[in-house]
């Protein structure tokens, strides 16, 4: 399944990960309204939009750490919108929670033994995770607060890659790290995506979204304002997106928001 | 020699303190449950001794075969039940849920049991005896068997905390129960996990100290929460080793204090846990890592 970006999506199959029509509330606000998306077997789909929009909440509530109101969520056709988080992990959703969330009190072999506690059968394993992230197998021992943000970010990558996931989630890899490490840490996803994964990912860093993605939704306050491939959208439309403008040209916004 | 010998009785009965802290400082160290009830267990652990002991015939020394693995079943359940229920509201109903179950004992004691003192007589020769060290200093087998215990349990927690998988589980679920979720771990069985040493342990506490001294219905509350607490907080909470000098320093301190007026016992062991509650409310060693 190494489906090249910008290529055709296999609309034909049927898709590993499918949203319908979620709606999520977090007390009076509505978080999400209506959202419905479909990621096909190895592809790489990318959520984007501004602060606020509401795309941690959705790879939360996929992940099951919020109560939808309305919709479903299904796993190869099956539905797990009622079933608890810890279950969906050990069914192949898997998250990369915002700010990384590593155990801090156990070192960075242990966070990646939790991980590996209740992993799929699969290609990843520690070792192989070692490999990929050679300075992790000289630092195995130390604890997590002793490494860099980029480095607890690839940790953070690590422990959810060992429990071999079918869809891996990815919430905002690029918080809080320096844009030179956010690159190394995207130009990894190739080699993860070589091993037969299907990511999800929830970015703020729109050109970064759109050189990984093969396919992409925006949105804005809880709403699904754009989606297609980076082929198909203009720089104009994603900008209109996701500001929620209805039409303004590039050009006369200053700065382009995506360049390429 | 006096002196010496205090000291000598106040580390031996301080390892007991430490068996009854160690429950009480897990259970906040992974779920922030702070157990009023854990006194009442300890209680609940030595009735249940007592019972078994009736029915069964087995000798005393053995009853914790029984009680220790019924405790920490009952802890499993009580934690997946009332007190989960108490979590998923907020930390502090289970201040509440856990002071309410504590007056249920306590009073379901009275209730059903009674008001008399019981105690568990070991009637084994050897372990009741004592031996001494020159004219001052006596150590009594039983004590000595009650330190060593103690001590073991500690290491063997400490070992199974840093080496096993569930250990890993507990302490992974202690620093961020969601991101343990996302790996697939249950933290509500894990919770119960905890739950279980911890009951299995103040029994454990319980019966020992039942050999030792005459326990009432209202001992959990009056004396063993107190000192399970003293303990912990002079410490550190959630460390074990921390929680073991915390027993011997309160042991310590009462023998002294016992030494200089008999009526000071109590006085001079909750003196010095004020004092570190003053200048070093942290506890004399901070939270480790691994425990």
């Amino acid at each position: 399944m190494s489906e090249p970006p910008n290529g055709a999506r296999p609309e034909n199959g049927t898709p590993l990960l499918e949203v319908r029509d979620l709606t999520v509330n977090h007390g009076q606000l509505r978080a999400l309204d209506s959202i419905s998306l479909q990621v096909f077997p190895g592809e790489v789909y990318a959520i984007i939009g501004a602060n606020g929009a509401g795309k941690s909440t959705l790879l939360r509530t996929i992940a099951g750490l919020h109560r939808p109101t309305e919709g479903s969520i299904l796993l190869d056709s099956t539905d797990v919108t009622k079933v608890r988080p810890e279950r969906r992990a050990i069914r192949g959703i898997t998250m990369v929670p915002e700010g990384r969330r590593l155990f801090p009190s156990l070192t960075v072999e242990e966070n990646l033994q939790v991980g590996a506690t209740y992993a799929r059968k699969g290609p990843w394993t520690i070792e192989r995770v070692y490999e990929l992230f050679s300075w992790m197998r000289d630092r195995r021992g130390q604890r997590t607060a002793q490494l860099s943000g980029g480095e607890q970010q690839s940790v953070a990558i690590s422990r959810a890659l060992v429990a071999n996931p079918r869809v891996l989630l990815l919430d905002e890899l690029s918080l809080g790290l320096a844009p030179v490490v956010v690159q190394r840490i995207y130009a990894m996803l190739p080699q993860i995506l070589a091993t037969g994964l299907t990511v999800l990912l929830v970015e703020q860093d729109v050109s970064q979204a759109l050189r990984v993605a093969s396919h992409l939704q925006c949105l804005l306050e809880g709403r699904t304002t754009l989606e297609g491939t980076p082929s198909d959208v203009t720089p104009e439309q994603v900008e209109a997106a996701y500001f929620g403008l209805r039409s303004a040209p590039a050009g006369e916004r200053g700065e382009p928001l995506w360049s390429g | 020699m006096v002196w010496v010998n205090d000291v000598i009785q106040g580390i031996l009965i301080g390892g007991l303190y430490a068996l009854f802290a160690c429950g009480l400082s897990l259970m906040f160290g992974v779920m922030k449950v702070v157990n009023l009830a854990h006194g009442d267990l300890a209680v609940v652990g030595g009735y249940i001794a007592v019972g078994v002991i009736a029915v069964t015939h087995i000798p005393v020394l053995w009853s914790f075969v029984i009680v220790v693995p019924l405790m920490a079943l009952l802890g499993y359940v009580l934690q997946r039940t009332v007190i989960q229920a108490a979590l998923d509201r907020s930390v502090l109903t289970t201040l509440l849920v856990t002071f309410g179950l504590s007056i249920v004992i306590e009073n379901g004691l009275l209730q059903f049991v009674n008001a008399n003192s019981h105690s568990l007589g070991v009637g084994n020769a050897i372990i009741t005896s004592s031996f001494s060290i020159g004219s001052q200093i006596t150590i009594a087998y039983l004590l000595l068997l009650i330190f060593v215990v103690a001590v073991v349990v500690l290491l063997g927690l400490q070992y199974f905390l840093s080496v096993s998988r569930y250990g890993r589980m507990i302490r992974a679920v202690a620093d961020d129960k969601e991101a343990a979720q996302l790996s697939g771990i249950d933290y509500r069985h894990v919770f119960g996990i905890a739950a279980a040493i911890a009951f299995g342990t103040v029994a454990l506490a319980g019966i020992a100290y039942g050999m030792t001294s005459q326990f009432a219905p209202s001992t959990g509350t009056d004396t063993i929460l107190l000192f399970a607490f003293a303990a912990v907080v002079i410490g550190g909470l959630g460390s074990l080793w921390g929680t073991l000098l915390g027993g011997v320093i309160l042991g310590v301190a009462q023998a002294i204090g016992a030494q200089i007026n008999g009526s000071d016992e109590l006085l001079a062991g909750y003196i010095v846990f004020l004092v570190v509650l003053v200048l070093r409310p942290q506890g004399l060693i901070a939270r480790g890592a691994a425990s």
